[in-house]
């Protein structure tokens, strides 16, 4: 009997017993939609995360104060911005822009909102990939020269402090001081600092009139450099330039730590993806014990089964059954449970992944290498799981298998 | 046909050994209806069990269709038992949830033919026992006579050299039974060879020769 045989002599077998062959079947279809369900959240996490920080910009570095090192002041200051934005210290940089900020009241018409209010250099939104206007534009290298009063509000901060006129030309008012509004950021699809409802002003009209930290040397301080490197190839080279002019401004010796601190985009989506490849693998790992369950499930069910059978089975070699028909008919009913299990496993793994990416505002992502990954080790399940039941039925002597009541 | 020559058989038990066969000699010629009787215990059933491959015997030669088939492996067993027996119980032994035409193309799946020359054989066998109107029906929806039939079907859809039956009235009732025999009668004047084991004098009447089993050994036949 060839192979095609069996397989719809199992086919038969199994429908003959529906409800049986759903249950059996479960273990595995809970299984696989389990490592369907969370290897796609996983995945999906990972590149929605990925994706944002690619938005920023992997070629982005941030230098902030090392407060290890700094004996409580602010260490980085207006002239490391000056020292940082000549191509001769850092060829490797070809943008620099400062931030200095905090929390602030911010109150416009008759509406207040207690939000960050930033001061950025002029270039500090194309330098973040925030240059995208709802309306009006961004801050001017004027503004910045003439310590203008004027601030680009976040699209978030534009709905709660003016939800009933247009923006633009209306003014805030910060700490007693009102400012006008020139522009209203698009809104950030990231939910990693989107800074959606945060306020901007010119640095230099922020560091006059509200953050007036000074440095140990009495300089200006900014809370926070941002250098794009000329290429993300680049920000290696980038950072011994920065850090070597910091040293060099800071007068820092030789056998000294650093008083500032430079994290890379690279290295934070490295960390994230590190993190979230972990949790995958774990989560993963956890609903691959559940396919295993489901796996000695069908172990359990097919040796009941051959148990059950016994008469069947002796009928089928008194009639001239080789030991390998009985064998493959067997095998190939736990294999069908398990494939079919998988395939409704993938379905409503797929399913669970596609109302998780609503309820998570995830785009999940089910690949081919997970489907591919859990329906092989649902088959290797129902082949390894079906062998020995299989065995037994295959080695019963049909004159006992006849006379088993 | 058949030709058994001091066939002996042998089972330990734990540490005691049976012997339920001690040296048979039989004889069955093609187209004959022989009939094996013999009280319980008498080695019966072994003797059955023996002739239709279910069993090797532990010593002697059986030859079957000029085959020497007493010291075969399982699978030969099972090809011979395919080819040249057919099986008829006294509990009918269909599968469950199985049509008779399927029941009955079983054995003809098993020996490797095409599924259009199965359901052909098997329409003819189904035919052959009065059951052309059943072929969908699965044995639940059959009556024991009509499940009997199946299986005597079964029996026929290979073409086998004997048939061999196992108290095939034990389950029925008279009149049923009596209908089964018929059909062993008709088959038996179409030239085919019948073996049925039984302990009903009844049954062993319609037969045209009766063989007494008993301690394992032949005791005498009738004429």
């Amino acid at each position: 009997m060839n192979i095609w045989e069996s397989f719809l002599t199992a086919l038969d077998s199994l429908r003959a017993n529906k409800l049986r062959s759903v249950l059996t079947m479960l273990g595995v279809i809970i299984g696989v939609a389990a490592v369907i369900a969370l290897l796609s959240i996983g995945n999906g996490v990972t590149a929605s995360v990925t994706s944002e920080i690619q938005a920023i910009g992997t070629n982005l570095l941030s230098v902030s104060t090392n407060f290890d090192n700094s004996d409580g002041f602010q260490t980085l200051s207006v002239k490391d911005v000056a020292a940082l934005s000549d191509p001769l210290n850092v060829p490797a940089v070809s943008q620099v822009s400062a931030t200095v900020g905090g929390m602030q009241e911010v109150i416009g018409g008759s509406q207040s909102l207690r939000t960050t209010v930033s001061g950025v250099t002029p270039n500090f939104f194309a330098v973040n990939n925030r240059n995208e206007f709802e309306s009006g534009d961004g801050l001017t290298a004027a503004d910045e020269e003439t310590r203008a009063r004027v601030a680009v509000i976040g699209s978030d901060a534009a709905t709660s402090l003016f939800p009933n006129s247009f923006p633009i030309g209306q003014s805030v008012r910060i700490n007693g001081v009102s400012y006008e509004v020139v522009g209203v950021l698009a809104a950030s699809g990231s939910n990693f600092g989107s800074g959606n409802s945060d306020v901007y002003i010119p640095l230099s009209t922020a560091l006059a009139r509200l953050y007036t930290d000074r440095t140990r040397t009495g300089e200006r301080a900014v809370n926070q450099i941002i250098a794009q490197a000329v290429s993300e190839t680049q920000t290696d080279a980038a950072i011994a330039q920065i850090t070597e002019t910091l040293r060099r401004e800071h007068g820092i010796v030789y056998a000294a730590d650093d008083d500032f601190q430079i994290f890379s985009q690279a290295d934070l989506l490295q960390t994230f993806n590190t993190i979230t490849a972990t949790l995958t693998a774990f989560l993963g790992s956890i609903a691959g014990i559940s396919l295993l369950v489901g796996g000695i499930g069908i172990m359990n069910i097919m040796l009941v089964s051959v148990t059950e059978r016994t008469r069947e089975i002796g009928i089928r070699k008194a009639v001239g059954a080789l030991k390998r028909d009985i064998l493959a008919q067997f095998l190939l009913e736990s294999m069908v449970l398990s494939v079919l299990g998988g395939l409704l496993g993938i379905a409503l793994g797929w399913s669970i992944a596609q109302i998780a990416s609503l309820a998570l505002d995830v785009t999940t992502v089910v690949d081919a290498g997970t489907i591919l990954l859990s329906t092989g080790f649902a088959a290797a399940v129902g082949l390894v799981f079906g062998i020995y039941p299989a065995w037994r039925a295959a080695g019963l002597r049909p004159i006992e298998a006849l006379r088993y009541e | 046909m058949i030709q058994m020559k001091n066939i002996t058989k042998t089972y330990h038990m734990g540490t005691q050994e049976v012997h339920a066969l001690r040296g048979v000699d039989l004889q069955v010629e093609k187209g004959e209806f022989v009939a094996i009787m013999g009280p319980s215990g008498s080695g019966k059933s072994t003797l059955m069990n023996v002739i239709g491959c279910l069993d090797a015997p532990t010593g002697g030669t059986y030859i079957l269709d000029d085959v020497d088939v007493s010291q075969m492996s399982d699978n030969q067993q099972a090809r011979v038992r395919n080819q040249r027996i057919g099986f008829v119980f006294q509990q009918f032994n269909l599968l469950a949830r199985t049509t008779a035409l399927k029941q009955v193309a079983l054995p003809l799946m098993y020996g490797g033919l095409n599924r259009t020359e199965r359901m052909k054989r098997a329409r003819m066998a189904l035919e052959a026992v009065g059951l052309g109107d059943r072929m969908d029906h699965k044995p639940d929806e059959l009556s024991g006579g009509q499940q009997q039939r199946v299986a005597i079907a079964r029996a026929l859809a290979t073409n086998p050299s004997i048939i061999l039956a196992d108290e095939p009235t034990g389950a029925l009732d008279t009149i049923t039974g009596e209908e089964i025999l018929g059909i062993f009668k008709q088959l038996n004047s179409q030239g085919i060879t019948i073996v049925v084991i039984t302990h009903d004098p009844d049954v062993a009447a319609v037969a045209q020769r009766t063989i007494w089993i008993r301690d394992g050994v032949i005791q005498e036949h009738h004429g």
